[in-house]
């Protein structure tokens, strides 16, 4: 029960594009085709995960060490190395899935969605209490984070696969000439929201 | 005269004709987030003007000493020490404010607009300009977010800056980020046919000049024909 509370918050209540708004810039950006979303959302899934795994340590020896406040300096440069080392990785290991995917490994550094994951299942830790953060009612230890992570990556996935087909269907009607290209993007982005904004009425008996 | 112009255009272009929100849509997270109600709009645009500034200013202090090779990452601590220095001082001095922002004020680090100028403007411009550049683009980011802060507001609370003038009328939606996308997809494009409408008025209105001047001259030869 508590899985299925992670993963349908993650991935659908409290989805990260149309719920919190996190990642946007990528969601605009590379939503043009279906093929590119896919990379995009399948790297950015991994990059969260092995974040989430690697700041969800680190955070606590921060507290240990009584230096919380670096968090931000941490997080940044702990992600930035991993995208560096996860791209010398794949292109050394595998090119096809270097080619496939690669050339959006470089962009995650300043994605708002990789950051805003570490933030997110450290934050409550922060407070000065030893308390776990609560998602879909359940306390986030270091699994449970790691899952959160895993789910809140693939409901961007699915997010930006969603958004690149309505657009490659958008590019084919006529429009004013105003509202081409970012409005008309942000105000189905906007409808689909509202499709995903039931899926907050499901609850979990607690 | 051509030193002032060229001020004058920084400005210009950082508030309106490269406005980071309405023309280029960038830094769209926070735009998003932190628009429900005027007054966080307002904190997050002057943090976001703030951090701005201060790093154009460090990064074009030390753009001759970065490496090429390793400039982003460089960029990237700059930036991430001063929004840490920034988050401890909201949390001492402005406990609402911080409060308000939540994880937004960590995100500011990632935000694209700050990033952007760094790289566009800053590694390749003197102290001075850089600050300028940062002052507008940020008072660019301020008043595009302030804009939909006050709609966003007015719709959604029926209030303005906190203070309730719908008597209790309000359209809960618009608080939501399906709300935000729809007035940020609308303010876009409104802002887009404003400045283009005005530009054509402006061009117009040149040739109509031009024409005018033309005419006056052909008056006079016609009258020293005559």
């Amino acid at each position: 029960m508590q899985f299925l509370a992670i993963m349908i918050t993650a991935a659908f209540s409290g989805n990260f594009v149309f719920s919190q708004t996190y990642g946007i810039c990528p969601f605009l950006g590379v939503s043009k085709q279906t093929k590119s979303a896919v990379g995009m959302g399948a790297a950015v899934t991994v990059v969260m995960v092995i974040a989430t795994m690697i700041t969800y340590p680190i955070y606590i020896l921060l507290r240990m060490a009584d230096v919380a406040f670096l968090e931000i300096l941490v997080f940044i440069f702990v992600i930035a190395a991993l995208v560096q080392m996860l791209e010398k990785f794949i292109k050394k290991f595998s090119p096809p899935l270097y080619n496939a995917m690669g050339i959006y490994l470089p962009l995650i550094t300043t994605n708002c969605a990789v950051l805003a994951v570490c933030e997110i299942t450290s934050n409550a830790l922060a407070t000065g209490v030893w308390e776990m953060a609560v998602i879909g009612g359940v306390s986030l230890n270091f699994g449970w984070s790691v899952l959160y992570a895993l789910f809140g990556g693939l409901g961007f996935l699915m997010a930006m696969v969603v958004m690149s087909g309505m657009r490659e269907k958008i590019n084919h009607l006529s429009l004013p000439k105003a509202i081409q290209g970012f409005p008309i993007t942000m105000v189905t982005a906007a409808f689909i929201a509202m499709a995903f904004y039931v899926f907050t009425f499901i609850s979990f008996g607690g | 005269m051509a030193e002032k112009n060229k001020y004058g255009k920084i400005f210009a272009d950082g508030i309106i004709f490269n406005n980071p929100t309405f023309m280029l849509v960038l830094g769209t997270c926070p735009t998003l987030a932190m628009t429900s109600s005027a007054i966080s709009a307002f904190g997050m645009g002057v943090s976001v003007l703030v951090i701005l500034t201060l790093s154009n200013i460090v990064i074009s202090a030390l753009r001759k000493v970065i490496p090429n090779a390793v400039r982003i990452p460089a960029y990237i601590v700059v930036i991430a020490t001063l929004v840490t220095v920034l988050k401890l001082f909201l949390d001492k001095v402005i406990p609402p404010l911080y409060d308000m922002m939540g994880t937004f004020l960590p995100l500011i680090v990632v935000n694209c607009l700050i990033l952007g100028r760094a790289e566009a403007f800053a590694s390749k411009h003197g102290v001075f300009e850089s600050a300028l550049d940062g002052i507008a683009n940020g008072a660019g980011f301020t008043v595009a977010l302030v804009i939909m802060g006050i709609i966003r507001e007015f719709l959604g609370a029926g209030s303005f800056f906190g203070i309730e003038i719908l008597g209790g009328f309000k359209i809960p939606f618009f608080s939501t980020p399906m709300g935000a996308f729809i007035v940020y997809g609308l303010c876009i494009a409104a802002f887009v046919a404003i400045i283009e409408t005005a530009q054509r008025h402006s061009r117009i209105k040149k040739t109509r000049m031009l024409d005018g001047v033309t005419l006056g001259d052909r008056a006079e030869t016609d009258k020293e024909a005559a």
